[in-house]
């Protein structure tokens, strides 16, 4: 394999990889608060329409980046709403957070089908886009996978080092102790679950205006349950995260090659093979119960009701 | 969402077609479609049919459609709700509609029932279908005119006859004029996933392909193609407006010619149970136009061949046929019958890989 397809190879995985690597870097904020949101895939969705839209009607692909964001937000609020004031069950409001966006961004979107866009700008510095190999790796992206990357570091950073990470944590791991330490439980998941929907927003945004640049129903295609799986995979860890959406690009480009270089590997068993190793993966982890519950949050999952 | 719409759809449908069933003689004509009108692929194709039935019949129609309506119950009552209100003739235009049609058509023999792309039939319910292969036919002959690497990548959806069959009809005819060329295939297993129908065409682009032909229904490998400077067709309707510089020309789905004798029939009195799997002749399969990237004499040749097919001088599968291994599947002078298409499970000569089975 030459030099030259092994570079683009690694160029497709970082676009494949981005989308999954925004929404889960999301989905970890929210979850290591204690809520668990099934509705990844609804609120990337919703990013994807507001995005195609926002762009075509303003003709400026900041706003529809920005509107994206915002969109997945505000309906991740709904999500908030149900689960956190109503303290509605948290696993049935996220599946119907889920079914709900895919309905609304069709109906949202159905006078922006089939309507072409410009895809994001990349990036391309002077000279060093040339570079071999380093170049093409390193630029020549569209903003959006810097700016996965960096909300990544941004976010292990907030989570490990930050007083108020090392809150959000406290929140998540016993939400009872925090509440009677004089921390506001409710307002700090209020803010973990939105933070999970603008960046499912921006994931949705990263699919219908660099990667496809059109929008079309259900166009996620379950890309929301992947990254909700590949928490579970980081065992919770921000720098697993990063590594596992990686990994996740590289088995979804690496099947296709194989398939073309005429590999007599079935394509079903190919097609399949995300999935599987997630489901590998998870068994590994579930092997072993005090893995877990090392790792996950404590209270994730549980309604928080203060003692009155 | 959308199958609350498919039953508020049907339930005014109801209302207004029991209101004037007294006031008018006119034909009724239903549609029942799986995606919305808009998708800019099949169902957008159906409802251009169902256009053109009203400009050809005018006064003398009415039509009404039902869209994005889910394979399954839902479908039943929609197709009921369509027969009780009076329609006279009903087209289910997906294959999962198969079953709830028969079975609806069993409660109202004075109905017709027209179902695409299925194979039970009954008195009252015909099949019709699309020879998309020739279109197949059309494009491979260009892409084998056209491609520098020798090397075209194809998309697949399932490893099904009816991909299979575009596959080996596009690779005989890309070798006919350019022997030395061959397809290199990539299978999704999924119909709709616009990511990884990017993915896939970049894979193949990286692989050596310059040109890019799919089988699945987004316009996302066109867009990779248009990005990377290569060439690509587009599927069931003219998708040029996605990669204007990267469209040599799609296969599109021509159904106004068969709904238009299809009603024309119902009026007439004279309509069968049949079953139709037409191709250019009928002009239910057609090419879109030719982009200006395609050089005079490959447009030419490409007319040709169309012409050729539609006067019958000219089938897609005729001998000499390899498979793979280089064994004759069809002799010279022969060509393939409709049994063999539709059972098609293997790969010609000039495709690479295997076929997964």
């Amino acid at each position: 394999m030459s030099l030259t397809i092994t570079v683009s190879i690694l160029v497709s995985v970082i676009a494949a990889a981005t989308p999954l690597l925004l929404a889960a870097t999301g989905e970890l904020v929210t979850e290591k608060s204690g809520v668990l949101n099934l509705g990844v895939e609804g609120m990337m969705l919703m990013g994807a329409v507001t995005g195609v839209a926002a762009t075509l009607l303003t003709e400026n692909w900041f706003a529809g980046v920005v509107t994206a964001a915002v969109a997945g937000a505000a309906f991740s609020l709904i999500f908030g709403v149900l689960v956190l004031t109503l303290r509605a069950n948290q696993v049935a409001s996220g599946l119907a957070l889920t079914i709900f966006g895919t309905g609304l961004s069709a109906v949202i979107g159905t006078p922006f089908v089939g309507q072409p866009l410009a895809r994001l700008p990349v990036f391309d510095a002077p000279v060093l886009s040339d570079m071999p190999i380093l170049g093409p790796l390193l630029f020549g992206h569209d903003v959006l996978v810097y700016v996965s990357i960096g909300m990544l570091l941004a976010v292990a950073w907030f989570l490990n080092r930050s007083r108020l990470g090392l809150v959000l944590r406290a929140v998540g791991e016993s939400h009872d102790s925090a509440h009677a330490i004089g921390y506001q439980v409710i307002a700090i998941r209020y803010g973990a679950v939105a933070f999970g929907g603008m960046m499912a927003g921006l994931a949705g945004a990263h699919i219908s205006l660099a990667l496809t640049p059109f929008w079309a129903e259900n166009m996620t295609a379950g890309r929301g349950w992947i990254a909700l799986a590949l928490i579970v995979f980081a065992s919770w860890r921000p720098l697993r995260v990063l590594a596992g959406a990686y990994l996740f690009g590289a088995v979804t480009i690496a099947q296709l090659h194989v398939q073309g270089f005429g590999i007599p590997i079935p394509s079903q068993f190919l097609s399949a093979l995300p999935y599987l190793a997630t489901v590998i993966v998870l068994v590994i982890i579930s092997s072993n119960a005090a893995r877990v519950r090392l790792n996950a949050p404590a209270c994730i999952g549980k309604a928080f009701a203060p003692a009155a | 969402m959308k199958e609350l719409l498919g039953v508020v759809a049907a339930a005014v449908i109801a209302v207004f077609g029991a209101a004037d069933a007294f006031a008018q003689d006119k034909v009724k004509v239903g549609f029942v479609y799986v995606g919305p009108v808009d998708d800019f692929g099949w169902t957008f194709r159906h409802d251009e049919g169902r256009k053109a039935i009203e400009a050809e019949f005018g006064d003398q129609v009415e039509t009404t459609f039902v869209e994005s309506v889910s394979e399954g119950p839902d479908a039943e009552r929609v197709i009921r709700q369509l027969a009780e209100s009076g329609h006279d003739i009903i087209f289910t235009t997906s294959f999962g509609f198969m079953n709830p049609t028969i079975k609806v058509a069993k409660d109202f023999p004075n109905v017709k029932f027209e179902h695409a792309t299925g194979f039970k039939r009954a008195d009252n319910v015909s099949t019709y279908s699309g020879r998309f292969y020739e279109g197949r036919a059309v494009i491979g002959a260009i892409a084998g005119k056209m491609t520098e690497s020798n090397i075209i990548g194809y998309i697949g959806a399932f490893p099904i006859p009816e991909v299979v069959r575009g596959i080996n009809a596009f690779t005989i005819a890309l070798r006919k004029v350019n022997p030395e060329a061959e397809v290199k295939v990539v299978w999704l297993n999924t119909w709709f996933n616009p990511g990884q129908e990017a993915d896939a065409a970049k894979t193949l682009l990286d692989q050596g392909a310059d040109i890019i032909t799919q089988h699945t229904d987004s316009p996302a490998p066109l867009q990779v193609a248009a990005e990377r400077g290569a060439f690509a067709f587009g599927q069931a309707s003219d998708n040029s407006q996605f990669a204007p510089e990267a469209h040599l020309t799609s296969i599109i789905d021509d159904w106004g010619p068969y709904y238009v004798e299809r009603v024309r029939a119902v009026i007439d009195g004279t309509w069968e149970s049949e079953d139709t799997w037409g191709g250019m002749d009928v002009g239910m399969i057609a090419m879109a136009p030719y982009a200006s990237t395609v050089p005079d004499d490959i447009r030419a040749m490409a007319e040709e061949i169309e012409a050729q097919i539609i006067a019958g001088d000219l089938h897609a599968f005729a001998g000499p046929i390899n498979d793979q291994a280089g064994n004759e599947i069809v002799a010279a002078g022969e060509v393939m019958s409709d049994e063999q298409l539709l059972t098609m499970d293997f790969y010609v000569e000039g495709v690479q890989g295997s076929l997964p089975n």
